[in-house]
């Protein structure tokens, strides 16, 4: 048993030897930030009455969805044999819609913790990080969790995970996050397996930037990982991939409040302050370096994220769209992935259209514009970006149907994307037909165990974005995982279909779908507004079409009775109080023509293939 | 007519003393008094009105001393009003709900009319009337009300078709309605029936026969009402178990549709939503006085009065109201004071539902500015709303809170 290390290594004067930078590579909610909570609890950084569960975890949207979205690095002391070191944790997102932050976290580090609940095995996301991490040819420590559980299977997937990465099944620790198992024993193994950092501390400053963040007061706080040389407070920075240069007004360490210090040199994990407010001046995967001796030649790996899925963001009351524009602006400063521009709507009015990393990405972000700026958005459904190459070879992209032409198109290209699902074998069948109906091609299938099998699926990106995870989930009793990257684009038989509400096409409900599909959307959204729409006082006709032909077609009756009949004395403060709700009520509708559509028509028939009935339940 | 559930309000003092702006203006407004009665022979499935049955209540509430309470409150009322600072009224309507008031006898009744009229007096050719179950009355018992002062009664007489009737739980046998008219008819009583249609199991040819029974009766006055459900009652726990088919407004617009043709045909005309009279002056003047913002007094456990702008409610049980009144409380239970908005909107809910329509000219610009699209809709009469005056069409009619909220908005 090691003890609580006595004297800590001084920033900017740590001998890398003495250094192990890690992180630990989990899915969602295998404990990841539990484990983290009870290292910094163990080795003395966070006192027991400081301690809030899953410390990292900043976001209020975080700890209630118990992921993380934004990493950060704390620097942990630990003695072993009488030597203190110096451990730096990286936080790494756990979500397949982060991949390129949480390849530049792994960059950042020597080694990784590959931890997997002992209850359920290794996850899909799980594996999809860990190949990342064996490309960053880390060192990898597996370490099953949750071994306090009835429920676990410690010997069954120590052996899957030694047959994943190698080794011997009794070479797995195993820890309780929770109850503080086996903790010590990983934190030294740490010291022990993890190489120590290399790096040049003569050379000019290289350091590499794995997150950054805004804060209110302090503007973009920048966590770096320094390769070579050192940087020190008060000389000039430089950005190598924009060349922009920055005064260095703090550098630090978290632990995990964050210590100023006097630098950082070969090794060390940090963050530093030059007061930019906008995260896009401090890139993650750029590299930094000082602008007195730059550096010959940046890091590797760096390049700009690239939106996935696009989705129109509307405020629900018209009068809130600069509010929305000031939110979008401030979510900006903080989210380098996100990339929006004004888009108007005749169904739902201005908003924009908003691009982002995946269908998480996109849910977090509205959710967060509506917790944090109190509004009601409604996000139409999330769409691809079509290279669409018209007869007079001319190139468009298209994010939302309602910018694809109606003229004569030569060649539609849509993104494709490489998926690979874990399951039980049992799930073959099912998943493969799911995928099958995705008009995905099977890339292979191979046995992680007795019982688990990767299927890989070439799939359409669009295919995946809208209900995909939801399905595979259901088909699989939750036990199916997915992971998916980019991979290329393919030639596509597509067609915008178009919704009419009486005659009158609603944009917000159009979307590009393959040829032999329009038909099943068609009757799935007419069907879905059908349920959707509350009786109007005349007859609305919903619509489907693929240009001028109807493909599916449903009608709302019109209300005929809507009169209280009684009304005497005792009747009117209730009658009128009746009105008066409905009046607020009809403030949460939308007017499309003449036809009145509730907000939850929206969202309900543009967030999920589920019916609206499923919906309500919840 | 009190419904059982009393709305959130502010407290009442116990002194029944008003807010100020209760007596505003009030020389100018018309006076009615409400009395409830609220005593029933059974309890009927579909009603949650403020009602009970002849033994469940004792003391000031029983049936035997109740005249004497409300005679009370009458007393009650007209102190409050003089402390209010509301001048002395003469009565212009009186309305006996219930409940059954025809369970008290006769005598009862001319009782607490006697006693209102003798506190506040009748303006001539006031209105007076009572509502009454077909079986608790007798040629005898209708007479002593018009001798006593009655001029008017209002039947619950619902349905003509017995298996109908069965699921409302209403006793009276269909034969004994046309024998009750007669006698009222001798009395020299003006007569009004209700009915009530939409109820589960009532085809459209029952609800036909509802209809043309009820006008061979020759009323001057017809209310018919669709049944609502209201929570709470036993049948909306029989729908709800599926013991009875549930409720269908298309089923209502149909029937409403029927009724006021068969109505128009037999020489009845619409004045409000739910309301068809013989002739304008056969039209019910009380009811006239809740939609155009009069100023009533209700008397009774869960009845609700009205005062230039200040609506309370009484104390729901009937025990607990007789307390308060032996105590020399006023029996309000709470009370809301109308802004100038809310009492526009009230105004407007109220109004649009009569046949004499809504000043166009009164509506803010918002108000004004919906007209036409009700006209487009078919909502309202055009020619009319040309003249000036909104009124409903008949199509208006069955989706009157649809142009409240237009006009609102």
């Amino acid at each position: 048993m090691s003890p609580m290390a006595r004297t800590a290594p001084v920033p900017a004067a740590t001998d890398p030897a003495i250094i192990r930078n890690f992180c630990i590579i989990a899915h969602i909610d295998h404990g990841k930030s539990t484990l983290a909570d009870r290292m910094l609890q163990l080795t003395g950084v966070v006192q027991q009455r400081d301690m809030k569960a899953q410390y990292l975890d900043r976001m209020d949207i975080e700890r209630e969805r118990g992921i993380t979205i934004k990493s950060q690095a704390v620097r942990i002391p630990w003695e072993l044999d009488g030597t203190s070191y110096c451990l730096n944790m990286i936080d790494t997102p756990g979500h397949v819609d982060f991949t390129y932050e949480v390849s530049r976290s792994l960059a950042a580090c020597e080694g990784a913790i590959l931890l997997v609940d002992a209850a359920q095995g290794i996850e899909a996301q799980t594996l999809a990080n860990l190949y990342l991490a064996m490309e960053n040819n880390l060192t990898i420590i597996p370490v099953l969790n949750k071994i306090d559980l009835p429920a676990a299977q410690p010997e069954k997937y120590a052996a899957e995970l030694a047959n994943l990465i190698g080794g011997r099944p009794e070479d797995v620790l195993q820890v309780s996050g929770k109850t503080g198992m086996g903790v010590e024993a990983l934190l030294d193994q740490i010291v022990r397996e993890l190489p120590a950092p290399v790096g040049d501390p003569q050379a000019p400053a290289r350091a590499m930037i794995f997150d950054s963040v805004y804060d209110t007061y302090r503007g973009v706080v920048t966590y770096v990982r320094v390769i070579d040389g050192k940087l020190t407070p008060r000389e000039k920075i430089q950005m190598m991939s924009t060349r922009a240069t920055h005064e260095l007004l703090e550098i630090g360490v978290s632990s995990p409040e964050p210590q100023p210090s006097k630098g950082l040199g070969v090794g060390e994990v940090g963050y530093l302050i030059t007061g930019v407010k906008d995260v896009r001046q401090s890139k993650v995967g750029d590299t930094v370096t000082t602008f007195v001796k730059p550096a010959a030649e940046a890091l590797p790996g760096y390049h700009d994220a690239k939106p996935m899925v696009f989705s129109g963001l509307y405020p629900m009351d018209g009068t809130d769209y600069p509010v929305l524009r000031d939110a979008l602006e401030k979510l900006m400063l903080n989210d380098a992935a996100l990339i929006y521009e004004p888009e108007t709507s005749a169904a739902l009015g201005f908003g924009f259209r908003v691009g982002f990393l995946g269908l998480l990405h996109l849910e977090i972000t509205r959710e967060r514009l509506e917790r944090e700026h109190n509004l009601d958005l409604i996000s139409t459904a999330p769409n691809v970006e079509y290279q669409v190459t018209l007869e007079d070879k001319r190139v468009i992209k298209v994010t939302n149907p309602s910018e694809y032409p109606s003229g004569k198109i030569a060649e539609v290209r849509e993104p494709m994307v490489a998926a690979t699902i874990l399951a039980p074998t049992e799930f073959v069948g099912a998943i493969m037909e799911l995928c099958q109906t995705r008009r995905g091609i099977l890339g292979g299938m191979d046995y992680l165990s007795e019982d688990r099998v990767e299927i890989r699926y070439r799939l359409p990106l669009a295919e995946i974005v809208f209900d995909f995870f939801d399905i595979l989930k259901s088909k699989t009793r939750g036990y199916g995982s997915l992971d998916w990257k980019a991979d290329g684009d393919q030639v596509a038989d597509l067609v915008k279909v178009d919704i009419l509400l009486q005659g009158e096409q609603v944009d917000a409900f159009s979307a590009i779908t393959h040829r032999d599909k329009a038909y099943a959307y068609g009757v799935m959204m007419t069907g879905k507004l059908r349920e959707l729409i509350p009786r109007q006082q005349f007859e609305v006709p919903i619509q489907a079409a693929i240009g001028a032909r109807i493909i599916a077609r449903e009608s709302i009756r019109a209300i005929r009775k809507d009169v209280l009949a009684k009304c005497y004395g005792g009747d009117i403060s209730r009658k009128r109080k009746l009105l008066e709700k409905q009046k607020e009520g009809k403030k949460r509708m939308k007017m499309v023509g003449r036809v009145e559509v509730p907000q939850e028509a929206f969202i309900a028939a543009l967030t999920t293939g589920e019916s609206p009935k499923d919906k309500s339940k919840k | 007519m009190t419904p059982s559930a009393l709305p959130l309000g502010d407290p009442a003092p116990a002194d029944g003393v008003l807010p100020a702006q209760a007596a505003l203006g009030a020389a100018e407004r018309k006076f009615s008094l409400y009395a409830h009665i609220p005593f029933c022979a059974v309890r009927c499935g579909y009603c949650d009105f403020n009602t009970y049955t002849a033994t469940e209540l004792g003391g000031g509430a029983s049936q035997d001393a109740y005249a004497a309470t409300a005679v009370r409150e009458v007393g009650f009322a007209a102190g409050a009003m003089e402390a209010s600072g509301l001048p002395p009224r003469k009565l212009n309507t009186v309305f006996f709900g219930g409940g059954t008031p025809t369970l008290l006898p006769a005598g009862e009744l001319t009782r607490i009319l006697g006693a209102a009229v003798g506190q506040w007096g009748l303006e001539d050719g006031a209105e007076v009337t009572t509502e009454a179950n077909p079986d608790s009355v007798t040629r005898d018992s209708l007479q002593e009300l018009a001798d006593g002062g009655f001029t008017r009664v209002s039947f619950g007489m619902q349905s003509a078709v017995p298996h109908v009737l069965k699921v409302l739980d209403r006793t009276h046998s269909p034969e004994r309605v046309p024998q009750a008219v007669a006698w009222a008819r001798e009395a020299g009583l003006n007569v009004s029936l209700d009915l009530i249609y939409g109820t589960p199991g009532e085809s459209l040819a029952d609800w036909e026969t509802s209809v043309r029974t009820a006008l061979g009766y020759g009323p001057d006055h017809i209310s018919a009402y669709s049944l609502i459900v209201e929570e709470g009652t036993k049948l909306a726990a029989q729908i709800r178990r599926g013991q009875v088919p549930g409720i269908d407004d298309d089923d209502h617009a149909l029937k409403y549709e029927l009724a006021d043709a068969l109505f128009g045909e037999a020489g009845l005309s619409w004045y409000e939503v739910s309301n068809w009279s013989r002739t304008p002056e056969d039209a019910c003047r009380h009811n006239l006085a809740y939609w155009r913002g009069d100023d009533w007094w209700g008397v009774g456990p869960g009845a609700h009065s009205h005062m230039g702008g200040v609506r309370w409610w009484n104390v729901k049980h009937p025990t607990a109201y007789a307390n308060r009144l032996e105590a020399g409380q006023s029996p309000a239970a709470g009370r809301e004071t109308l802004d100038a908005d809310t009492r526009e909107l009230e105004r407007i809910m109220l109004t649009s539902r009569l046949s004499d329509g809504l000043a166009i000219d009164t509506l803010n610009p918002s108000g004004r500015h919906a007209v036409a699209g009700l006209i487009a809709g078919g909502l309202i009469d055009p020619v009319k709303a040309f003249h000036g005056t909104l009124v409903l069409t008949l199509k208006g009619r069955l989706l009157g809170d649809a142009v409240t909220r237009a006009l609102l908005d």
